[in-house]
């Protein structure tokens, strides 16, 4: 077991070392010199000397991949050009705000994504299943940002219920924390929620389907014991796999999120870098949110490993 | 979210079912039919939107700025005076360019890539997967940011970056089609007969995968178009004046408490077309694949 998740561990480096390549040659898209955008507005030789010199660019660009993973491997991601800020300085400020709103979201997408998949199952070609399907279709199509800035005008502009925009820290005032996050929270999970119904849904299907469904039936279990204890039991195996996955989706997805709820996280970070042009930190925050995905990935594989006792088995 | 389209084997499928040809068991499909039709309205109207649009995009109006819905003004005016009717009608333009344009990329890219992955497989299969798996790695949305950010902000790019995003995902489903077709006794007889292996995969190959692919780019159009959408809203896509759904979704959540309606047509416009294409793709995934009817 132990050879098994080292091997799996050890699958992801090439990966991760192909990633930081990917990161790293970004800023060779940039158009013209890369030391005149790194500059932008300032056009004086000799700061554009310096930028030339201070990121190695009179260098080959292997020689500059060298120089940059060097610093990438000691935990040194660059500095920001217009703050002077170390990068990683700057996402471990803003990454906590990113994964509260990331783990809230899960919990609405988990909340009512697997009920309303196992209802939509379990009374198939009913009016729950129409509804549930049609409403995991609208979860898939609408634009979480243009949910969000409905639900702004209806809940916080007309019914005055919740705060439009803003962010207060758990640890200043824990209910203003939850009143700000629960909106932003619920459009970020809502297409998460309308995945995981859609793949529950797919699961409960094929595990009610099941021999030991049937065994269990023929034994005389009532049909909430057999589809709790039997049919869901098994059907979450893959669904536990599947919220590891979305776990990194919603990281990325909080960007939108972030921008209509003006949240200051992680993906209006990267947004804001965009704007101004800050290169290192668009590159810093590619790169470890891919980091972020590759180890969430290798979760999620290890928790379908630890769940799955029939995989267990087979690895002995 | 990803939506990945398979291709199960067709053993189990009763004859009958199995004789109907594809496009008998779309057809059978409403809600796959409507969505079709919906898809075809837009375009239309995308396509013939200078003779459709009462007025001219990009046409301020001083006198009329930010006027709820109105005879004159069907969706109302944004803040700058503008027929949000005629907005919405050409930014479809921009939005189906987008989608389409971006899937485009990314299957020109990807098929030919994962042709070559699946039907030679060692050491080139080797590499192309890895930098597929890299580029997996990269979540979509955060990769097409950051190739915009670099790229620069424009619609051009901003499809470019769609596309490259979109890319992997079609070197992984058609390296998997040709895995399971390769090995097919058709193949065997074509390489059997001296076809150079060219041939081989654009003549007897790529028409047994398409399928898959083609399901998988249609729910590919619906995501990019979100993408595109996505990209606009943060400045990254179709600059102003032109019209776009996403850039006029960015100025409108501005004045969400006093011109609601800037926000409503847009965002509704994306969704009615997005949703056009999910329920147009899961029905040709039905078609393509009798099991799941």
């Amino acid at each position: 077991m132990t050879a098994y998740l080292l091997r799996r561990g050890l699958v992801c480096l090439p990966t991760l070392l192909i990633v930081t390549v990917i990161v790293f040659l970004l800023q060779v898209l940039l158009p013209g010199d890369p030391a005149l955008a790194l500059a932008g507005e300032d056009r004086d030789p000799a700061v554009i000397a310096f930028i030339r010199q201070e990121y190695h660019l009179d260098q080959p660009l292997p020689v500059q991949y060298a120089y940059w993973i060097g610093g990438v491997v000691r935990g040194d991601l660059g500095q920001s050009i217009k703050t002077k800020t170390p990068v990683t300085e700057l996402i471990a400020e803003k990454l906590p705000v990113t994964v509260e709103l990331s783990c809230l979201a899960m919990l609405f997408a988990v909340a009512i994504g697997i009920p309303a998949g196992v209802v939509s199952a379990v009374r198939r070609g009913s009016v729950w299943d129409w509804v549930a399907n049609a409403v995991g279709l609208f979860g898939l199509s609408i634009p979480s940002f243009w949910l969000g800035i409905m639900l702004i005008l209806v809940v916080s502009v007309d019914l005055g219920w919740l705060p439009a925009s803003g962010y207060v820290s758990p640890f200043e005032d824990p209910l203003q924390n939850l009143r700000s996050m629960i909106m932003p929270a619920f459009v970020l999970g809502a297409a998460s929620a309308a995945v995981m119904m859609r793949h529950t849904r797919g699961a409960m299907l094929s595990a009610m389907r099941a021999d030991y469904v049937r065994t269990a039936r023929a034994k005389g279990l009532v049909e909430r014991v057999v589809v709790v204890r039997h049919g869901l039991r098994n059907a979450l195996i893959p669904v536990i796999t599947l919220g590891a996955l979305e776990l990194g989706q919603l990281l990325s997805g909080a960007v939108l999120t972030e921008q209509v709820f003006t949240i200051p996280g992680f993906g209006k970070l990267i947004v804001d870098a965009v704007f101004t042009r800050d290169y290192a930190v668009v590159q810093g925050v590619v790169l470890f949110t891919a980091t972020a995905y590759l180890l969430l990935n290798l979760a999620a594989d290890l928790l379908y490993f630890a769940v799955n006792p029939r995989l267990r088995a087979e690895v002995g | 979210m990803t939506l990945v389209a398979t291709s199960e084997p067709i053993a189990e499928v009763p004859p009958t079912r199995r004789a109907r040809p594809i496009r008998d068991r779309f057809l059978a499909r409403p809600s796959a039919v409507i969505g079709a039709l919906v898809v075809l309205l837009f375009v239309v109207i995308a396509l013939a939107a200078p003779l459709v649009a009462p007025y001219d995009p990009s046409g301020t109006n001083w006198s009329a700025i930010r006027k709820p819905m109105s005879w004159a003004h069907w969706f109302g005016t944004d803040d700058l005076g503008r027929d949000v009717l005629t907005r919405v009608i050409w930014g479809g333009r921009a939005s189906l360019m987008a989608g389409v344009v971006s899937v485009a990329i990314a299957l020109s890219i990807g098929v030919p890539l994962g042709l070559i992955a699946g039907f030679f497989g060692g050491a080139v299969d080797m590499i192309l997967m890895r930098v597929t798996d890299a580029l997996l790695a990269c979540p979509f949305l955060i990769l097409a940011i950051a190739l915009s950010a670099f790229l620069g902000p424009n619609l051009t790019n901003a499809m470019i970056a769609i596309g490259i995003s979109r890319m992997p995902i079609f070197v992984r489903l058609t390296r998997g089609e040709v895995l399971t077709v390769k090995v097919e006794e058709f193949v065997e007889a074509a390489r059997a007969v001296g076809n150079p292996p060219l041939r081989i995969m654009l003549r007897h190959v790529l028409p047994n995968v398409l399928g898959p692919i083609i399901v998988q780019a249609t729910l590919a159009i619906a995501t990019s178009i979100i993408a595109e959408a996505s990209l606009s809203f943060l400045g990254l896509g179709q600059q102003p004046p032109a019209a776009s759904w996403g850039s006029s979704l960015n100025v409108a959540k501005n004045y969400i408490s006093q011109a609601p309606w800037m926000a409503l047509w847009p965002g509704l416009a994306i969704c009615l077309v997005v949703l056009a294409f999910n329920l147009l793709g899961d029905g040709l995934r039905d078609a393509f694949d009798p099991r799941e009817v």
